[in-house]
């Protein structure tokens, strides 16, 4: 299981600002180590971000999203005290849940 | 062994079953867009597996990379879009050996804004597609990289 996702919710004019950064190493599969073996690839593959129960965003990542990923998406809508929760899953199967409430 | 491996991975079976109501279980990884996209190795391919041929550039997508990344394994990308009805936003690095970089799909309700970081091999082209209202756009910009992100 990995370490926490660090999420900040904002509430402002209607709409709520998401921000997260899931802590992952994000291993391209490109890369070979010291003795010339090809490190396998270990990715975040699937991201869900639910309001309150409802999911406000799904993403799927490639192996080009950077290392520990940060991620800021809006959607309408929100308000202080609402709960935010971000799920993730990798390509070994290994998941996340972080939950936030709403600044 | 099976159960230490279930508490290992999932912290507790409550969380486990949390995950399994919300679709997160293995199996259902790469869903949506399908491993096609993802591991398509030139933009041609990555549009058919998204469904599109040749999106239209569109002035409502603001695009905002850096001119000059010194890093490609760390480069911000932002698009906005103030397109009406926006279901799917994904970003492209046409050099890339898997050009799609990450898919977004917005349900109703949802804001044209997306900020990520991402890594970038060579300069390259960064695309930004955006679908709205069943219509695909898109909005380009290159990137000039000095030091590669992914196999530096």
């Amino acid at each position: 299981m990995g370490e926490a996702t660090r999420i900040r919710a904002t509430a402002k004019d209607g709409q709520t600002e998401v921000k997260m950064l899931m802590q992952h190493e994000m291993e391209t599969g490109q890369r070979k180590d010291a003795a010339g073996n090809k490190i396998p690839a270990w990715i975040i593959t699937d991201v869900k971000v639910l309001h309150e129960g409802r999911t406000v965003l799904e993403a799927q990542f490639g192996t080009a999203v950077s290392k520990n990923p940060y991620l800021v998406f809006r959607f309408m809508g929100g308000a202080q005290g609402e709960k935010i929760s971000v799920l993730w899953t990798d390509n070994r199967d290994d998941k996340r849940m972080d939950e936030a409430v709403i600044d | 062994m099976e159960r230490r491996k279930a508490l290992k991975t999932g912290g507790s079976l409550g969380l486990l079953g949390v995950l399994a109501v919300l679709g997160l279980v293995p199996g259902s990884a790469w869903a949506g867009v399908g491993r096609a996209a993802l591991e398509a190795g030139n933009l041609n391919d990555a549009f058919d597996a998204l469904g599109v041929s040749l999106p239209e550039n569109s002035e409502l997508i603001k695009l905002t990379v850096p001119d000059v990344a010194e890093n490609g394994a760390v480069v911000p990308v932002t698009v906005e879009s103030t397109l009406a009805h926006i279901e799917q936003i994904s970003i492209l690095v046409d050099k890339n050996i898997n050009v799609l970089a990450a898919n977004f799909i917005i349900p109703k309700g949802g804001a044209g804004f997306i900020m990520t970081r991402i890594k970038i091999g060579q300069t390259a082209t960064v695309v930004a597609l955006v679908k709205a209202d069943g219509k695909f756009y898109r909005a380009s910009k290159e990137v000039q990289v000095t030091q590669g992100g992914c196999s530096a």
